[in-house]
């Protein structure tokens, strides 16, 4: 049962083909986007989303298929062209220049010229400032540099930057995977406002419980192909990942039994540069730990120095009770420590080489003898693990870069199982990661601490830490609270604890 | 394997038109005598090529290579004129640019100067000690005493210099592609955070990487005097341009990450033919000029149009 309001959409495409080389990205896809909704889409990992809105933006050119905007033909020939028919992408690695001010970047190649082409500054002001004024973000200062805000504001940025250009269709392709909670809320009321102007937003997200919150209707790709739509609030939880997945979930935490041994690894007030100021723990072979806490409060810096990527400035680690000052990843990875990157494309992996060699890059040992790979022996080891996550990639050979956000996650993880390592330190292990693929990396950490394995996680995403870890400690401003057990704490005393610091805490 | 050929086809059809264009406007082009010069005069720029392949996927670049082949040159010809034996010349030679290139590779990690700078520094010191070392003057050692070294370049097809470099361009091309090393410098080249995280040894791979670029130039050294028989501080200017357009042209990418040994080598064959063609052929010098630059140009944008394509 459709709730028709007779307006006709705003966006229509029917049938969009894709392909990249012999990759079927799109197969057939159609999408309805109306005025003034936030329209969902939603799908697994290489389901074809990005792509979709890559050829709606003009990023890339349909092999076939019918697109029309505000009832007329559109096929725009590049995101430049796109922009000036009203429709705008702002993509997740966000594209300001981090040196100039805020209005610059707003107004980035259409400043307001007068004669003998200078910039009109107060022409400028004015344009930024009712920008700003229409997504209810006045508070930003329009001669602020850039590079001194944060993930959050510079996300409103660009999207100030698409409502200058009058958009009427704003695509958000995972725009929260890198928010704290605050920016988020901040991101939903600028969205329900920009809705409420008649703006469309077309909102990708992996997080279902947001898409509840401010998605209108939805549409769900699988496998390049449009499988279902219709309206959120009509639709359960449960129906929606059984579109996207083709079959239904029966847990989303699925609990692998697992008895904590011996403890491995001890922090002694460790501190680095600046941050973390203070971290204590334990952890044990056969145990999850979670680390909760907001964005900034220093928690990947805390797993960076453990790790001995940053520099640590007092404190100690000590591994299997001995004090192990490392002075290098390489030699924590010899003691059996890994960390998983939360900057995958930054760091995470070398996105110009294959899916083989960033899944085998720290531990090439198993197949090369005297320095010399066996590629067989290394393309049957990262077919295991292609397998084991459920890697979708044309094969060994593809290139990391052209994987879809989700596999590439995947292909990072890969590398640590592979590894083998005792102590595995996750930074946001299921960031971009779609709802099914997120239960099979639960359920492999599960087993991880079930081999005996030790298991650190950094998740900003509190039911997960709840759904997974065995004891979670809560990290605020650079120091490490006290780890729990999860059966005595609750989302809103962790909450509490990571926004206004611990009641233990005396001064 | 399809998609793996498919980034050295340009050059290939670059090197099959210049052979098939001179070939029919100068049929003594295709001589046996004339190919063979063709492929000698490839020894030089191809053995660097092979070193800088190493330091260009790697992220990285060697301005100095033509100074250390002239260093490395005039170090070999004063072995052989003080009289030590022609492998403990070579030797020396080959060391003398494999001592420029580690100094190279400690200079970029230690002091985490950029190799551009740190390469360009290098370029004048080279010279320099070159130039010192010889008096600036060409040294000549008795035609007996360079008559041994002077083998290695004769211009037949058992000209041991053309299968010394064929040799070594296949050994380097298997380390590259199929060993440790190999897959550290494209790492490298690809994204250095990464491999850092990875726990690459990213300063001794890197020193090791320039280590490799200067041995190729002091064998590319010993070669010119082969060639010469005379070390000479002057020999190489800009020759380090040809070599990184060598390397340009076989598909590498100066942002890193991409390349091969088999592409460069195309490359510098490619230049070679081209200089020699137009010699045979009488195209004025500025021509052979204006042709290289445009094929540099256009290697690199057939390249980007094929990326984009992909
Ligand atoms: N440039 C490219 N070259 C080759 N294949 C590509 C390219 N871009 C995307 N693909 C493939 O197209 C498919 C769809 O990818 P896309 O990025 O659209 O997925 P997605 O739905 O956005 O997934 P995710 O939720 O993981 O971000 C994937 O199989 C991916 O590997
Ligand atoms: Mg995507």
């Amino acid at each position: 049962m459709k709730t028709e309001r007779d307006s006709n959409p705003l966006l229509l495409m029917s049938g969009v083909q894709k392909r990249f080389g012999g990759v079927v990205a799109l197969g057939g896809v159609d999408l309805e986007v109306r005025r003034g909704e936030v329209h969902a889409l939603l799908g697994e990992n290489g389901a074809g989303k990005s792509t979709l809105m890559k050829v709606l933006s003009g990023a890339h050119a349909p092999d076939a298929g019918e697109c029309s905007l505000d009832g007329a033909p559109y096929a725009p020939s590049g995101p430049q062209d796109a922009l000036e028919r009203g429709v705008a992408m702002i993509y997740q690695e966000l594209n300001l220049a981090p040196e100039l001010t805020v209005a610059q970047n707003v107004l980035l190649g259409r400043e307001p010229r007068g004669a003998l082409g200078w910039i009109q500054a107060d022409e400028v002001q004015a344009r930024v400032a009712s920008a700003l004024e229409a997504l209810g973000a006045e508070e930003l200062q329009p001669d602020t540099l850039v590079r001194d805000l944060g993930p959050g504001q510079r996300q409103l940025v660009e999207i100030a930057r698409a409502l200058v250009e009058d958009a009427q269709l704003i695509v958000l392709d995972e725009p929260t995977s890198s928010l704290s909670q605050g920016d988020t809320r901040r991101l939903f009321e600028v969205v329900k406002r920009l809705t409420g102007e008649g703006v469309a937003v077309i909102y990708i997200s992996h997080f279902l419980e947001e898409v509840q919150e401010i998605g209108d209707r939805f549409t769900v790709l699988r496998d390049g192909e449009t499988v279902g739509a219709g309206v959120v609030r009509e639709t359960s939880l449960e129906e929606l990942v059984a579109l996207m997945a083709g079959r239904s979930l029966d847990e989303f935490f699925p609990k692998v039994p697992h008895e904590p041994g011996e403890v491995i690894l001890e922090l002694e007030a460790l501190a680095g540069e600046p941050l973390p100021r203070e971290a204590s723990l334990s952890l044990r072979r056969g145990e999850v730990l979670g680390i909760a806490g907001l964005v900034g409060a220093g928690r990947t810096e805390l797993l960076r120095a453990l790790f001995a990527l940053e520099p640590v400035r007092s404190g100690e680690v000590k591994l299997n009770g001995a004090v192990s000052p490392a002075r290098s990843p390489r030699e924590r990875l010899d003691e059996g420590v890994g960390l998983l990157s939360e900057d995958r494309k930054g760091e995470g992996l070398a996105l110009d080489l294959d899916l083989a060699t960033n899944a085998t890059l720290s531990h090439m040992t198993p197949f090369s003898r005297g320095g010399w790979i066996q590629p067989s022996e290394r393309r049957a080891a990262v077919e295991r693990w292609i397998e084991r996550l459920g890697i979708r990639c044309t094969g060994p050979e593809q290139r990391a870069g052209d994987l879809s956000g989700g596999n590439q996650q995947k292909a990072a993880l890969a590398r640590l199982l592979h590894h083998d390592v005792d102590v595995l330190l996750l930074d946001e292990p299921t960031r971009g990661v779609d709802v099914g693929a997120k239960v099979e990396v639960y359920r492999v950490i599960g087993e991880l601490a079930a081999a005996g394995k030790a298991v650190l996680v950094v998740s900003s995403y509190l039911p997960e830490l709840f759904g997974i870890c065995d004891r979670i400690a809560v990290m605020h401003r650079g120091v490490l609270g006290p780890a729990r057990p999860v059966d005595e704490r609750t989302e809103e005393e962790v909450m509490s604890e990571a926004t206004r610091g611990f009641k233990e805490e005396v001064a | 394997m399809p998609k793996r050929f498919m980034s050295l086809i340009g050059p290939f059809i670059g090197l099959i038109l210049v052979i098939v264009l001179f070939g029919a406007l100068e049929p003594a082009f295709l001589s046996t005598r004339n190919l063979m010069t063709v492929a000698i005069q490839t020894v030089i720029v191809g053995l660097g090529a092979i070193g800088m392949t190493f330091v260009i996927v790697s992220g990285g670049i060697d301005l100095s290579i033509g100074s250390v082949i002239a260093l490395s040159s005039v170090v070999t010809a004063l072995c052989v004129r003080a009289g030590l034996s022609p492998a403990t010349s070579v030797a020396i030679g080959v060391a003398a640019g494999g001592m420029c290139g580690a100094l190279n590779g400690w200079l970029v990690t230690r002091l985490s100067i950029v190799p551009f700078i740190v390469t360009l520094g290098m370029m004048g010191i080279a010279r320099g000690v070159a130039k010192w070392l010889s008096a600036e003057q060409t040294v000549t050692p008795s035609p007996e005493a360079s008559e041994a070294l002077a083998s290695l370049a004769t211009k037949t097809a058992t000209s041991p210099g053309i299968w010394i470099t064929i040799a070594l361009a296949v050994a380097m091309a298997l380390v590259l592609k199929r060993t440790v090393f190999g897959t550290y410098t494209y790492a490298l080249g690809s994204n250095e955070d990464t491999a850092r995280l990875c726990g690459v040894p990213v300063e001794r791979t890197k020193v090791w990487i320039y280590t490799l670029c200067g041995l190729f130039g002091g064998l590319g050294g010993v070669m010119t005097f082969a060639r010469l028989s005379v070390g000479d501080p002057t020999t190489a200017i800009g020759k380090e341009l040809d070599v990184i357009a060598a390397v340009v042209i076989g598909g590498a990418s100066l942002a890193g990450g991409k390349g091969s040994i088999l592409g460069s080598m195309v490359g510098a064959l490619l230049m070679a033919a081209l200089a020699n063609g137009c010699n045979l052929t009488g195209v004025p010098n500025f021509v052979q000029e204006i042709l290289i630059g445009a094929i540099i140009v256009a290697a690199v944008a057939v390249d980007r149009v094929r990326a984009a394509r992909a």
